[in-house]
């Protein structure tokens, strides 16, 4: 019987929701690092029960916690529980949470600043993880989307980050500047089909691909149009909320922006806009079903100075035709008075033969739906607001 | 011996409970205070100080029997109460809501 662990993130702390395949009773174990905002938790697809969490505070700053039992148990990599404090020359170890900026010769462009919201040059400065993405291949390897933009690497299960400078230094990143939830490198996606190609997404500065396993980088924003920067289609400047892909086809990418749902058919060179019937196109996540990589669930949100459903009804769309022609699926959500936000990272879908798809809202709730949409049902109800939901399919 | 009281996340992520005992070597400042307390709870590194800068975090705060000390220079002798360990020296997480 297959078993569905469902990471969910939260402004107090992280949960894990479990389920057996028919996923309609659910364990939920947590608070995790109680009282710490938890941004994202997600595990190895090659090690399911190597977890890797970031917990991060304005008063603390960044811990980063990893699991190996499948989140039974949590350890900061640099300094594992019962282990001494100190390496062998007597070095402190806690290294797992620190995230220095490149600024060495070798990356031949040291930049010292992006754009403040106000245009004037503001310092780069290290504020949290907003993403983890473990390798597709190697437990040990794993990727952090950072706020102010950039992307770390580790290859040591998170005990210590290297900067990837070649996306911060590729030549825009000096117009970049943040969006209104700061300046976060927030999506990170890796090729199944090609390790060498990585694609990222930056609030506010856009997408951007390697096609070197994160050496070089070039932005991909070809046909965005964004009405809130004065070159409507520049190269950088936009806001991407977030891109998915799905495994089968990952040269199709699926973007939801500040405003607009986009598609693009080439691996992000070009894109043209899928909005379709839907009833506002601002919105957060954005979503590919496990097995139809033309099936793609958005949220609408009313627009980006009222961040609530439209309406008041909570309704998660759904296209079938890759966008464009899109079908609210309202069954099991609340219908009046809702009011609740859908972050960025806050859906993922699990690999079941029957889909499951799941969401979490600002208001403490995770939805679960076990038929690709068709019905809804709450797993949970009253978390603290969610800000990240991750799903593993166990077998 | 002095006394360290921590913030209450800090104390979790350190796995202790109430006030920490520590050994400093040498004169007791909150430079060494913060050396010896990382050294010995290294999973507190960062949390405090900035991990790359060195430098207080904004919204914390050091106190010394009833003093605010958060802005006197890091290596300034804390009082001889905290010295001796017959007065705890605080770390404080500023009020700022949630």
């Amino acid at each position: 019987m297959s078993t569905v662990r469902v990471l969910v993130g939260t402004r107090k702390g992280a949960f894990i929701l479990t389920s057996d395949g028919k996923r309609e009773k659910w364990d939920v174990s947590g608070p995790h690092f109680a009282g710490w905002e938890i941004y994202h938790v997600k595990g190895s697809t090659v090690d399911p029960n190597r977890i890797y969490a970031s917990q991060t505070s304005g008063w603390f700053g960044q811990i980063i916690q990893r699991s190996d039992d499948g989140g039974k148990t949590w350890f900061q990599p640099g300094t594992p529980a019962g282990e001494p404090t100190t390496t062998p020359d007597g070095m402190p170890k806690g290294e797992s949470n620190k995230f220095a900026y490149d600024t060495s010769a070798e990356t031949g462009k040291p930049l010292t600043t992006h754009q403040f919201y106000d245009g004037t040059p503001h310092p780069w400065e290290f504020k949290r993880v907003w993403h983890l993405e473990p390798s597709l291949d190697d437990p040990g390897t794993v990727y952090a989307g950072v706020e102010d933009a950039a992307l770390f690497r580790s290859t040591n299960g998170g005990q210590s980050w290297e900067e990837l400078p070649g996306l911060r230094g590729h030549g825009t990143g000096s117009q970049w500047q943040p969006g209104a939830g700061g300046m976060c490198l927030h999506s990170i996606l890796l090729d199944p089909k090609d390790k060498n190609r990585i694609f990222v997404a930056i609030s506010a500065a856009g997408a951007f691909r390697s096609d070197d396993a994160g050496a070089t980088w070039k932005p991909i924003n070809k046909g965005l149009h964004s009405q809130y920067i004065p070159d409507q289609t520049a190269e950088v400047g936009h806001c991407v909320h977030h891109i998915a892909l799905h495994p089968a086809d990952s040269k199709v990418l699926f973007m939801q922006k500040h405003w607009d749902v986009m598609r693009s058919n080439d691996a992000g060179d070009s894109w043209h806009e899928i909005s379709g019937n839907l009833p506002t196109d601002f919105g957060f996540v954005i979503d590919v079903h496990a097995h139809e990589p033309e099936t793609v669930f958005v949220v609408p949100i009313k627009s980006d100075g009222e961040h609530f459903p439209p309406d008041g009804k909570l309704r998660v769309y759904r296209s079938r035709t890759g966008g464009n022609e899109w079908e609210a699926l309202t069954n099991g959500l609340p219908q009046s008075n809702c009011y609740v936000n859908v972050l960025r990272d806050a859906m993922a879908v699990d690999s079941l033969d029957s889909c499951g798809v799941y969401f979490g809202t600002t208001g403490g709730q995770v939805y679960a739906s076990a038929n690709g949409g068709d019905s809804w049902a709450p797993i949970v109800r009253d978390l603290p607001a969610v800000l990240s939901v991750e799903v593993q399919t166990l077998t | 011996m002095i006394s360290v009281v921590l913030p209450a996340h800090l104390r979790a992520l350190a796995g202790v409970n109430g006030d920490l005992e520590l050994e400093v070597n040498g004169p007791v400042t909150r430079h060494s205070i913060l050396d010896a307390l990382e050294a010995r709870y290294p999973m507190l590194r960062g949390t405090i100080r900035d991990h790359v800068a060195g430098e207080r975090r904004p919204m914390l705060r050091f106190f010394a029997c009833g003093e605010d000390v958060t802005h006197e220079p890091a290596d300034s002798l804390l009082p001889s109460e905290v010295a001796t360990g017959a007065e705890p020296f605080y770390i404080i997480g500023a009020i700022a809501g949630g």
